[in-house]
């Protein structure tokens, strides 16, 4: 079963069209990364998909369960882009709290776990007025996995962290996935994206305009020789052209002393598929 | 059940960690003070006042002191349950706090439900604290008690309880100024609407007095408290009842049991009607 699948998904605020009919699928263990401009929907995905937004047209599902319903929100664990935790609280009563909201029996256990996967176990006692932010966007990840959900949904979790605390939280997405959890990362950072995700999705005004494996979305630019007369680009050449190009060159009684596939990387696709907007 | 337990008990500690509730407290005394000192001097005073034939003057000052008690705790209960619940909605998902709990499995309705009971746990035993403190201060001093004790407290906590459901409304829909804003200036209206009810009685203007009674359906709480204020003096008579009745801080207004019926349908009304903006509305 998918852990999210999403039909014909529409939402307008208005005169705007957030999003005008999106198709995703995230499939059981499968970590897909959600990109786009500002503005071009993710956020209003996100959010039908976990019930804080009603879709105008079209439907979602987490885990077979119609988005917002009971049900629904059972299978899932959301962090929010813009969230606050009751600055009073110390990290554990804020996981105490969501375990009793979502009805985990994890005890003391999972919180100690929980703290400890993201690197907040000496923060266990602290207030979350004397976090950083940084510290607060890995205890909303934490409360996210609060009752072990199949389906995570993360809004830009790691907009306020620092180069460690991202690697900390990349990590934690590929244990995550080898435990076979569902996520729909909605991220900007394209280098994080292309590190961790298994399949990409670019939205550009509400609509889905590519979607692939970050390999699929890489498309091969020409293949560089370096020989005796120096390095020559085969334009449109592919790997698999590769082994052809260097024989025809030897034929020829050329010295090769190198050969590079040359692929865009996601950032240039990204790029391409938004035609450089920005919102 | 355990839901709506663990937000009420959420929504207690967000009210004790604010400083408002302080604030109130520190108020609170305050007007407990000055309410001592007030009484004490016009009780000493009482004996030096020559009252027109009929009219009891220590009942007349008693139950005019206490009424404006009942008025004092009234306001510090609503103030109190406006601050508890302005921003339950529309505050609390600007800053970020409500989504990552709305987004369990919970419900809306129960996440309403808790807070009002939350807002209602902690406003409801402060103005029966305070309703009892004042009782006591005047009874002690002037060793007058009012006619029923334990009613008017209760109205008294009734009418906060439906102000915290009407600022939860309001927080639905408007944002925490502009809710706090609203509140106010409709409990305002209320007690505006109990006075002219008042002074038509005095006249006799029909027409002044109905116009009161319709705001009083309208607005329950003032019904309440002018509901309670009459239960005060209920078995006053002659002259002494009838200038109490006069007011502002006696009452003419009969409720009795259907006002406290309407009270708990408009609860039921208002909080369907919260329900179903909070449902539809976009986070």
């Amino acid at each position: 079963m998918s852990a999210l699948v999403v039909r014909g998904l529409a939402k307008r605020y208005g005169a705007v069209e957030a999003l005008a009919g999106v198709d995703l699928e995230v499939r059981e263990g499968e970590l897909v990364g959600l990109l786009g401009p500002n503005g071009a929907g993710k956020s209003t995905l996100v959010k039908i998909a976990c019930g804080l937004v009603r879709a105008s047209r079209g439907s979602a599902e987490i885990c077979g369960h119609r988005a917002g319903s009971y049900e629904a929100r059972r299978s899932m664990g959301y962090l929010a882009e813009l969230f606050r935790f009751p600055g009073w609280y110390s990290g554990d009563e804020v996981l105490e709290l969501h375990q009793k909201l979502a009805g985990s029996n994890g005890g003391e256990r999972e919180r100690h776990e929980l703290l400890e996967l993201v690197g907040l176990a000496d923060a266990r006692t602290r207030r979350v007025e004397e976090m950083s932010k940084g510290m607060q966007q890995r205890l909303g990840v934490a409360q996210a996995l609060v009752g072990s959900p199949p389906l995570l949904l993360l809004d830009e979790p790691t907009s306020a962290l620092d180069p460690v605390g991202r690697r900390t939280v990349r990590v934690l997405l590929a244990e995550l996935r080898s435990r076979g959890v569902s996520v729909l990362l909605n991220s900007h950072l394209l280098s994080e994206i292309e590190l961790v995700c298994d399949r990409v999705a670019i939205l550009l005004r509400g609509r889905l305009v590519a979607e692939g494996s970050p390999a699929q979305l890489a498309r091969s630019r020409g293949v560089e020789i370096e020989t005796d007369e120096g390095t020559r680009l085969f334009e449109g050449a592919s790997r698999e052209d590769t082994p052809r190009l260097v024989a025809e060159l030897v034929a020829a009684r050329r010295k090769v002393y190198g050969v590079r596939v040359l692929t865009s990387t996601l950032e240039e696709t990204y790029l391409e598929a938004v035609g450089g907007e920005t919102s | 059940m355990s839901s709506i337990l663990t937000i009420a008990a959420y929504g207690l500690r967000e009210a004790l960690r604010r400083k408002v509730f302080v604030v109130v407290l520190l108020l609170t005394a305050a007007f407990l003070g000055l309410f001592w000192l007030a009484n004490h001097f016009l009780f000493e005073n009482l004996a030096n006042v020559g009252p027109p034939v009929g009219v009891d003057a220590k009942t007349f000052a008693g139950a005019t002191i206490f009424g404006l008690a009942m008025f004092g705790t009234l306001f510090l209960g609503v103030v109190l349950a406006i601050f508890l619940t302005l921003g339950v909605v529309s505050g609390d998902a600007e800053r970020g706090l409500l989504q990552p709990l709305i987004v369990r499995p919970v419900g809306r309705v129960t996440l309403l439900v808790a807070r009002w009971l939350g807002a209602v746990a902690v406003c409801a035993p402060y103005v029966l604290a305070v309703y009892v403190a004042t009782m006591l201060i005047t009874g002690l001093t002037g060793h007058w008690w009012p006619d029923h004790l334990v009613v008017p407290g209760l109205e008294l906590a009734a009418g906060v309880a439906v102000v915290a459901a009407l600022s939860l409304l309001g927080s639905v829909f408007l944002t925490s100024t502009a809710n706090g804003i609203a509140i106010f200036m409709i409990f305002g209206a209320g007690l505006v609407a109990g006075l002219v009810g008042t002074i038509g009685h005095g006249l006799n203007s029909h027409q002044l007095e109905h116009g009161a009674k319709i705001a009083a359906w309208l607005l329950p709480f003032e019904a309440l408290y002018q509901d309670g204020l009459r239960e005060l003096t209920s078995k006053t008579t002659g002259l002494t009842g009838f200038l109490l009745e006069l007011g502002p801080f006696g009452g003419a207004y009969t409720g009795g049991l259907t006002l406290r019926l309407w009270a708990f349908a408009y609860l039921l009304i208002i909080g369907a009607l919260a329900a179903i903006g909070f449902t539809r509305r976009d986070l």
